[in-house]
């Protein structure tokens, strides 16, 4: 699983950067996926029933709509499907520029994400990438990417 | 897999008899209530109807507005037999038309009237400050991300799409000025001079790829629509334009439902019915006002409703064949991103004038049929299209 990410002049962000980032409450159903990040454990939901994966946690599977589900460690492998650097930030507490991405995991999942430790001048759609945590206050973590170093 | 038919039913059985638009501005200084009930108004004044022919009201929405139910209070309809306060933004727009127009062909309402009103400059900003996360949990997963707004949102799909057609930024500059240039002969648009590709490449970056000319312009106006029945329609004041097929469809949001390929929209999944539901394909298609919340939406659209093979939409552009006088206009009052930001029924309403005949200096001459379309689909993962023939 990916490693804290180290404090890094790029632009693009690092790991450790906004603290005050704001996190939505969990459900019902996403609190396991929150949890896991506690212990700095990247997971999707798995089906029971026809071993779809899928991410984010919902309450039935959308490949077999069955409903029994656990949460499944995935490697923290990916590439960038796509990305955007945003140069406005639109809240106060973001300092642009930093980068979002859709994430395919090496599982198939895709999430949004943060591209961290990247010049922007190395970004690239299909770029490979390793999971990174951003520690949040109150214990959570949330998973960033950065490239992977041993692409 | 839902079966489904049926979409013929629709099909030259009701019409847009009126339109009505207020001023388009920076700060309309007044309401949403104030903004729709003017547009509601000019768009009765259009048609020939009075206030009490309305028997029906219908809208959509974010959160932003004045709601269905207290515009018909305000009209002061006592027999309201339809109202629908649809939540959503672009993706919406062409489904509220399509619903009045069932409620119309279905019996259940007479004369509907549809708006969208706006103080989306001086007010409501979409993803900026003033309004709650919303509760969706997909947002638990983008929130924390700094991803919040429309540029972030559709940058992405636009480095998508343009890293799968190879399209340049010269390419997306074209639509922009091709756009602009039609806007100059709109006396309505909020940006009538003309935009030259120096001005477009050297714009700045909102969300990289974005710039600025790329994005749509945030407005403060209203637009409404009256439907009715089209026999009714041939008797009031102007030429009838016919609701000749509605759809909508979609279901895949960027990141949650797992669209494979993001350079695809939800345009392509309901293209097929559309022309079905309207019995024509799309090379009957004269004029088209496409959703261009941003640039790259326009030939992604193209593409998705079959007018001009995948990538070939540059080349389409740079031969001139989406302006006035090529082979399909395409947004010929200037779009979002030059006449202004009205969630889509401005689309709607140009649609309606070109099929009139009334479009003056930008008409598009002897044109009968039109494809007019909602944002297709990225971000609540829905769309919705209109095709509508002139009568006769
Ligand atoms: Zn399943």
């Amino acid at each position: 699983m990916g490693t804290e990410a180290s404090t890094a002049e790029h632009t693009g962000g690092n790991a450790e950067s906004p603290p005050e980032y704001r996190v939505p409450p969990p459900d019902e159903v996403t609190a396991g996926w929150w949890d896991a990040t506690r212990e700095r454990r990247l997971v999707v939901q798995r089906c029971l029933d026809c071993a779809h994966l899928q991410h984010y946690p919902r309450a039935l599977c959308t490949a077999c709509g069955k409903t029994s589900l656990e949460f499944t460690d995935v490697s923290g492998r990916g590439r960038i499907d796509t990305y955007s650097v945003t140069h406005r930030a639109p809240r106060p507490d973001l300092t642009p520029p930093y980068v979002v991405a859709r994430v395919r995991l090496a599982e198939g999942p895709v999430l949004l994400t943060n591209i961290v430790d990247c010049p922007l001048d190395r970004l690239a759609c299909d770029l490979p990438v390793v999971l990174a945590w951003r520690p949040l206050p109150d214990g959570r973590a949330l998973p960033v990417f950065r490239p992977d170093p041993d692409a | 897999m839902a079966q489904s038919g049926g979409g013929a039913v629709l099909r030259d059985r009701t019409a847009v008899a009126g339109v009505g638009w207020t001023e388009y501005t920076k700060n309309s200084g007044v309401s949403t209530l104030a903004l729709a009930l003017r547009a509601v108004r000019a768009a009765l004044d259009d048609a020939g109807l009075e206030h009490s022919d309305v028997d029906g009201v219908a809208c959509h929405r974010v959160g932003d507005s004045a709601s269905a139910v207290l515009v018909a209070h305000v009209l002061g309809i006592r027999d309201l037999r339809f109202h629908l306060d649809m939540f959503g933004g672009g993706g919406t727009s062409h489904q509220v038309v399509a619903q009045a127009a069932l409620a119309v062909a279905s019996g259940i309402a007479d004369t509907v009237v549809c708006w969208r009103a706006v103080n989306a400059r001086s007010e409501f900003r979409m993803g900026g400050t003033g309004r709650a996360a919303p509760d969706a949990p997909e947002f638990q997963y983008q929130l924390p991300y700094g991803y919040a707004t429309p540029p972030q949102q559709f940058a992405m799909l636009d480095r998508a799409w343009r890293h799968a057609r190879g399209a340049t930024a010269e390419d997306l500059g074209r639509v922009a000025i091709a756009q602009r240039a039609h806007a100059a002969l709109n006396d309505r648009a909020m940006m009538r001079k003309p935009l030259t590709m120096d001005e477009y490449l050297s714009s700045r970056l909102i969300a990289d790829p974005l710039r600025l000319y790329d994005c749509c312009l945030e407005t403060d106006a209203a637009v409404a629509l009256v439907v009715t029945g089209a026999e009714r329609a041939r008797d009031l004041r102007q030429t009838p334009v016919l609701v000749s097929g509605a759809a909508t469809g979609g279901g895949h949001t960027l990141f949650s439902n797992g669209r494979a390929d993001p350079t695809v929209s939800a345009a392509a999944d309901l293209a097929p019915r559309l022309y079905a539901a309207a019995g024509i394909g799309p090379e009957t298609v004269d004029v088209a006002e496409l959703y261009d919340a941003f640039t790259f939406l326009v030939p992604l659209q193209l593409e998705d409703y079959g007018l001009v093979p995948r990538g070939e939409t540059g080349g389409f552009y740079a031969d001139g064949h989406a302006s006035l006088g090529g082979r399909l206009p395409v947004n010929t009052h200037g779009g979002h991103l030059s006449e202004g930001y009205v969630h889509g029924l401005n689309h709607v309403a140009e649609a309606v004038t070109q099929l009139r005949g009334t479009a003056g200096e930008r008409q598009v001459p002897g044109a009968e049929v039109a494809l007019t379309t909602g944002q297709p689909g990225y971000v609540g993962g829905t769309s919705s299209a209109l095709v509508l023939r002139r009568d006769g």
